[in-house]
């Protein structure tokens, strides 16, 4: 119990609780917006997108410095995005075979050039791999400060946008009625949702950070039917998950950050599903007896 | 048999199988599925281990299958307690993979399994590991895998051939007039558990889900015929393995990884060129996007 | 013999009622219209009979027997064929499953039944167009399709929900002339309908609806001025010179 207070007493720890629970609370928040899009999956093609964008740029440019690799890693998920966008567009494919094909075979390719730059590389490129399912033990200082301050202005920007966000997800048609520029919104839900992908992967890891982006949402859609109530109850449940996985993961030896923080979100999204008053199981049992 | 021989053997078991089955879930509109189940599976390994306290071939494919159909089943109940069907996946597969990763980096120390290995498999071990009976060696244990649940796919596939064409087709239609549909659901959902467990050893999960879904897809754009396409799911499988194998040979990467990008390939070239249904044939023709009124919902 | 009995039958989607209470009895050999306003609540009867939906409460009887063990001898057409129109099949494939029951598991369809399919396609006019992918035909192409699905099946009930929905007159003509048939041959036909008009000439029996029966019985008895207003809400107004036979009975 001293050695785990002595742990949370550390400097870099204080940070990275910071950063997990602001990373956190703006993929619940902007989850929330991207579940009522029905894009949830797509979320996932591009977090597994992002992976190739950080291999490309280490080879081209040699350098590990992160903000280059997130650059590479958005890149490449927004080219995802376009890829599936495409797909469903110019062939009789559905939407949910062309993210399939899109998220295995860019990941695949990650994949390959992730073994290519081991074989080849001459530096150290260790480090690359924890891309995969993130490593919060590993993350120093700067990494850290950069995804607080980057989820912090994630939220900012939801914060700014939310009225538009609504009324041009739930209406489209409506809100150009009005006037809004919905087409416009979208391709700023599409850079917070890049962007959270982005900053996240290095905690959480490709493979799993879509989780951090659907559970809590769904969580939170058992507890409340209003949009305000549940970004803001998605935005706590992710940051609890954030913080207690990142809490775990440092605690625990060879605990990797990303399948705990999922857990925590899974954890979270049962209980809410069992007792929340909304649409809880429970509750509906009662009501039925 | 040479070493490399049975590499090229077991890419191409996995193509052909996770091919034919995978074109299935295409044509479902289950794609995600594939990914989801491809991901879960690797809990049943796992699950299999702390029972048995060893990785076996039986064991595997009995916690895997179980694993699978939980699944499908834990997916479908999310989903009609009102769960968007995406986002029901997305949770179910995240958790429960996730539960699985945990769990390995408890008992990784013991064995070769590993989180690298769950996502990428280990291909090139495969020659290695032998099924030995009386010390007599019968050639990979992955071969045998693989050709035993190929069997056991092709069989099934055939003896259900009407019901599994007319329950994709138009499930409402299906079920009225009699057609086991559910039953049909969840055979589909075991032959796919089992695919993919017997793949997962050896090429991991993301070639397990390319090879479900991309060949399928593929196949789709090229043919208007329900058999045609299976088969040509099938051979697309093993054509992307082949180009992966020699990719991959080539430049030393993931034989893995470049069997997954062969599969995107064959898609690319099939989504441009494709006779009937390639994007330039469809500009030359002038008619853009998509002609048929989706009926999504 | 009544061929369908509906007694007490209520359906609700979520906590919302769209059935209550239905209960009527068709007889063997006839033809029944189901008419009412939008969202009266015709396809959810339809589909509720055939069990596609859960009900609340009530029963269904289809010659004197639970519906389960009956599903051979019901042919059914719905509103709106939700498939996926890409699916790789052509139109003959599509009418070869309507003779599913008739080849039994594990077999391959027949001559025979390749040819009854063939002749069933012939009946709606679609001879031609056998081998087409399904996604390149036109919308009443497509609606006759299953028709000819439905016809294939050589059901002894049939269940159509608006079948004249998007097809033009000509074909309208053949498939009513085609249930005529079907008619005198002692099969039972319920349509969803919704053109006025025609209800006369079409059906020997009407069931009204509204949520709840409003009446059901002989067209010429149930048909009435007084019936439709009842299942419209007054809102037939502009209809007036349309039942005009029916007015005349009253
Ligand atoms: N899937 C559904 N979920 C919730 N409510 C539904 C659903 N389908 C139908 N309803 C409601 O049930 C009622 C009856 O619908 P139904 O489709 O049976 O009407 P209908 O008589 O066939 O109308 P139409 O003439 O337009 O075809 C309507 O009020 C409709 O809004
Ligand atoms: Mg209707």
């Amino acid at each position: 119990m001293e050695q785990f207070s002595a742990l949370l007493s550390s400097a870099n720890l204080q940070w990275v609780l910071i950063g997990s629970l602001l990373l956190g609370f703006a993929s619940g928040v902007i989850g929330s917006f991207v579940l009522l899009k029905k894009q949830s999956l797509i979320s996932d093609a591009m977090a597994h997108a992002a992976l190739p964008g950080v291999c490309i740029v280490y080879i081209l440019f040699q350098t590990k410095t992160v903000p280059y690799l997130l650059t590479g890693a958005a890149v490449t998920s927004l080219i995802a995005t376009q890829s599936i966008q495409t797909i469903v567009k110019w062939s009789r494919i559905k939407t949910d075979a062309a993210i399939g094909i899109t998220l295995s075979v860019f990941f695949g390719l990650g994949i390959v050039l992730l073994t290519y730059i081991q074989q080849n590389a001459t530096g150290n490129q260790a480090g690359l791999d924890s891309f995969i399912f993130g490593q919060a033990a590993s993350l120093v200082k700067g990494d850290v400060q950069l995804i607080a301050a980057g989820a912090l202005c994630l939220i900012i920007l939801t914060a700014l946008f939310f009225k538009e966000f609504k009324i041009s997800i739930f209406d489209p048609q409506f809100a150009k009625g009005l006037g809004l520029p919905v087409t416009f919104f979208n391709a700023v839900l599409l850079f917070l949702v890049v962007a959270v992908v982005v900053i996240g992967i290095q905690m959480v890891g490709v493979v799993l950070i879509a989780a951090l982006l659907i559970t809590p949402p769904i969580s939170a859609r058992y507890w409340t039917d209003q949009l305000g109530w549940m970004t803001m109850l998605a935005g706590i449940f992710g940051a609890i998950s954030g913080v207690s996985g990142a809490v775990l993961s440092t605690a625990i030896q060879n605990l990797p950050t990303g399948p705990i923080i999922v857990l925590s979100a899974s954890v979270i999204f049962l209980f809410s599903l069992l007792f929340g008053t909304k649409k809880g199981l429970l509750l509906k049992g009662g009501r039925n007896a | 048999m040479s070493y490399t021989f049975w590499i090229l053997l077991t890419g191409c078991l996995v193509g052909l199988t996770c091919g034919i089955t995978g074109a299935l879930l295409v044509l479902r509109k289950m794609a995600m599925i594939a990914d989801a189940i491809s991901h879960t599976v690797l809990l049943g390994i796992v699950g299999a281990f702390f029972v048995t306290q060893s990785l076996s071939g039986i064991p595997m494919l009995i916690g895997a299958g179980i694993v699978g159909i939980l699944t499908a089943v834990f997916v479908e109940m999310l989903h009609s307690s009102g769960v968007q069907s995406d986002a029901a996946i997305g949770i179910v597969f995240t958790s429960l993979f996730a539960l699985g990763v945990v769990l390995i980096s408890f008992i990784g120390d013991q064995v070769h399994l590993d989180v690298q290995h769950a996502l990428m498999g280990e291909i090139a071990f495969v020659p290695w590991n032998t099924l030995t009976i009386n010390g007599v060696s019968y050639g990979p244990t992955a071969v045998w895998m693989l050709g035993a649940v190929l069997a056991v796919n092709l069989i099934l596939i055939t003896l259900f051939y009407k019901e599994i064409k007319m329950s994709t087709f138009d499930p409402q239609f299906a079920t009225l007039i009699g057609v086991p549909v559910m039953i049909i659901h969840y055979l589909l959902m075991t032959m796919v558990s089992l695919s993919t467990v017997a793949s997962f050893d050896s090429v991991g999960a993301i070639l397990v889900v390319a090879m479900l879904i991309v060949p399928g897809a593929t196949a789709y754009l090229l043919t208007d015929r329900f058999f045609v396409l299976l088969i040509l799911s099938g051979v697309i499988g093993i054509l992307s393995a082949a180009l992966g194998y020699g990719f991959a040979i080539q430049w030393n990467v993931s034989i893995a990884g470049s069997m997954a990008v062969a599969t995107g390939v064959f898609f690319i070239a099939a989504f441009l060129f494709g006779p009937k249904q390639g994007v330039v044939i469809k500009k030359i023709r002038g008619t853009t996007g998509k002609k048929t009124v989706q009926s999504s919902t | 013999m009544n061929a369908l009995t509906v007694s007490n039958m209520s359906v609700s989607y979520d906590k919302q009622l769209a059935l209550e209470n239905v209960s009527f009895s068709v007889p063997e050999g006839s033809m029944t219209g189901i008419i009412g306003p939008n969202g009266a609540g015709k396809s959810t009867l339809i589909k509720s009979i055939l069990q596609l939906l859960p009900t609340v409460s009530g029963t269904v009887e289809v010659f004197k027997k639970p519906l389960r063990s009956q599903r051979k001898i019901i042919g059914y057409v719905p509103q709106r064929s939700e498939v996926d129109w890409d699916f790789p099949t052509n139109a003959l494939d599509v009418v070869l499953m309507g003779r599913y029951n008739h080849i039994g598991m594990f077999k391959r369809a027949s001559k025979k039944e390749v040819t009854w399919a063939k002749h069933c396609l012939q009946r709606v006019g679609m001879q031609d167009y056998a081998s087409r992918q399904i996604s390149q035909l036109s919308g009443g192409q497509q609606q006759r399709v299953f028709l000819a699905r439905a016809m294939a099946q050589d059901a002894k009930i049939y269940f159509m929900d608006e079948p004249f929905a998007g097809v033009d007159a000509s074909t309208e003509k053949a498939i009513i002339q085609l249930m005529k048939e079907w008619k005198n041959e002692g099969k039972t036909v319920l349509v969803v309908h919704h053109d006025l008009q025609t209800v006369n000439d079409y059906f020997d029996h009407v069931l009204l609806l509204n949520k709840t029966p409003i009446a059901y019985g002989e067209t010429n008895r149930v048909f009435t001025l007084a019936n439709l207003e009842e299942a419209y809400g007054g809102k037939i107004a502009f209809l007036q010179q349309g039942p005009k036979a029916a007015k005349g009975s009253t």
